[in-house]
């Protein structure tokens, strides 16, 4: 898709695209309104005596593409990403921050999407699952999880690789954990304890854990 | 959530300014003040975003300790080698807290003032003096699993839950402020939070109009630090209990102590009494027996939550063990 179709937030023509989401959605007037991006409800014409909803212009690289966007000041980093540019690959599992499927990267470090405005962002980068292969070559984690089984129903598996690939970032970095023994040394080595405690912040309802562990292993050098 | 016009703040005393206007609130991780306001628990009509305000740094003071902006993330301060070498306890109580998205995320300013997880206080269809003053207290005859037993009142036993400020408690920090007339004020944490009394709503001693610029940690004591979290799970859960405490020890005889405690009290939890038992006294079981009796003289459970008062005393017996062991 050329970069300027893609683009244009709410008037972009993807965030009108039938899809299978939108079909099963718009089932009721009630479902339909609150499927329509929010910026478009506030830019139009307003009932009652409502004063009209805060609008702001919002800039983000995500994926590597500028995107302008224009949004209610309640959106979400998640809800501008699945809502707006049809980016419907970060997940929205508790919306509270709990479950961690909603994980992206902002300027290479992890965050939960779902806890945060968008307008926060402005400028900001964002890579999120779909940013991580090129073409058809998967990233070494979207591998590692489709080679180790990491999944059941997928439904957290976004988040997971997303939080993993920040997780070895900061671990390549000597940032310690709370199961590190020594806090005093630099670096702290990966270990499965480790692992577990640096990936908490995902949750998978399948209990994949095991196979989760494995496929960072295998992604982080370390045996498996 | 509730609609609010957001604006992003130029300057500190911009910021102070803009939070004496009703309704309006800073925003700087965000992390609890979004998940509140998703549930309207909170609802604030304007949001001042912080973020960009040079207030990131760490910085070693003349005296020998570190001056921590406001907006530092908690990961970063618990990885900075001069925390983890000089200030154990914060580090591990700080990877102690939430998850690593969140930790990356959520600041200094913002970990000191994030707000109870009492479950009373969080679901808006029930009483909570906190949330609503005058509606009552939900929790007193409910689930009170994760309450006070210390430090209560008959209008709210909800907890603080940082494990921060439990770590901050024992090193004995500083908060520093502005207000709008650009004035800075350093409260040292012993009088930054409040207990509930009569006014649950009211956590902390900062005024109206006033906004945290930094944390200062004095020159390290003496001693080896331990964070001790007991909770449901071993990871990213809330403190049942939890033991910050600096004890430097000798051959089996202790010299000096710091113990604060987490998830006891309204506030992180520190009795000069217990202390006092432990300086120049042998580790042994008597004499933890001993700091334990003052650390919960005055402590009262709510049935739910009486399973803390041992608990907490074993707590502080296994970490001055530790500690202490030769």
């Amino acid at each position: 898709m050329d970069e300027h179709e893609s683009n244009k937030g709410p008037e972009t023509p993807s965030a009108f695209e039938v899809t299978r989401r939108t079909v099963i959605e718009t089932g009721t007037t009630a479902l339909l309104l609150t499927t329509l991006p929010r910026a478009a409800l506030a830019a139009g014409p307003v009932e009652g005596n409502e004063p009209p909803l805060p609008v702001l212009k919002v800039e983000l690289r995500i994926n590597g593409r500028p995107h302008s966007l224009t949004l209610d000041s309640r959106t979400t980093l998640l809800d501008a990403l699945r809502e707006h540019l049809a980016l419907t690959g970060s997940k929205k599992g508790c919306d509270h921050g709990q479950c961690g499927a909603c994980t992206v990267l902002i300027e290479g470090r992890r965050i939960n999407s779902c806890l945060t405005l968008a307008v926060m962002h402005d400028g900001q980068s964002v890579t999120t699952i779909e940013g991580l292969a090129e073409g058809d070559n998967l990233h070494p984690l979207q591998t590692a999880f489709v080679e180790h089984d990491g999944f059941q129903c997928g439904y957290c598996t976004s988040g997971q690789i997303c939080s993993a690939i920040g997780m070895l970032a900061e671990s390549q970095q000597g940032m310690p954990s709370y199961v590190t023994e020594d806090l005093t040394k630099p670096a702290a080595e990966l270990t499965d304890a480790e692992i577990r405690e640096r990936m908490s912040g995902n949750i998978c309802r399948c209990a994949a854990y095991p196979n989760i562990v494995a496929a960072i292993k295998q992604t982080a050098g370390m045996p498996t | 959530m509730k609609a609010f016009t957001y604006q992003r703040a130029d300057s500190t005393a911009q910021a102070a300014a803009a939070t004496v206007k009703p309704g309006a609130k800073i925003i700087a991780g965000g992390t609890n003040l979004l998940d509140l306001m998703k549930l309207q628990v909170e609802t604030p009509s304007n949001l001042v975003d912080i973020n960009r305000l040079p207030l990131d740094k760490i910085e070693e003071t003349p005296d020998g300790g570190l001056r921590i902006g406001t907006l530092v993330r908690n990961s970063d301060l618990a990885a900075d080698l001069r925390v983890r070498q000089r200030y154990g306890v914060l580090s591990r109580a700080l990877l102690a807290g939430a998850s690593a998205q969140l930790r990356n995320k959520a600041t200094t300013g913002g970990n000191l003032l994030q707000r109870t997880r009492c479950y009373y206080f969080y679901d808006i269809t029930k009483p909570c003096n906190k949330r609503s003053p005058g509606s009552g207290c939900a929790a007193l005859a409910g689930f009170n699993r994760i309450h006070a037993i210390l430090g209560t009142s008959e209008h709210c036993i909800a907890t603080h839950p940082s494990d921060m400020a439990v770590a901050m408690r024992a090193l004995d920090a500083k908060v520093e402020t502005v207000n709008r007339q650009g004035e800075t004020k350093v409260i040292p944490i012993a009088e930054f939070y409040r207990l509930p009394g009569n006014t649950p709503e009211i956590e902390t001693s900062l005024k109206p109009g006033e906004i945290i610029t930094a944390v200062t940690l004095p020159p390290p004591p003496p001693g080896v630090q331990v964070y001790r979290k007991v909770r449901d799970r071993a990871s990213y859960a809330f403190a049942l209990v939890s033991v910050a405490a600096i004890v430097d020890s000798t051959r089996g005889q202790i010299r000096s102590a710091r113990l604060a405690f987490g998830g006891l009290a309204h506030r992180p939890w520190r009795v000069a009494q217990a202390e006092h038992r432990l300086v120049n006294a042998p580790a042994n079981t008597t004499t933890f027996n001993a700091a334990a009796n003052a650390v919960l003289e005055g402590a009262r459970g709510f049935g739910g939550n009486d399973f803390k008062m041992p608990l907490t005393r074993r707590t502080l017996h296994s970490v001055l063990a530790e500690i202490t062991w030769t």
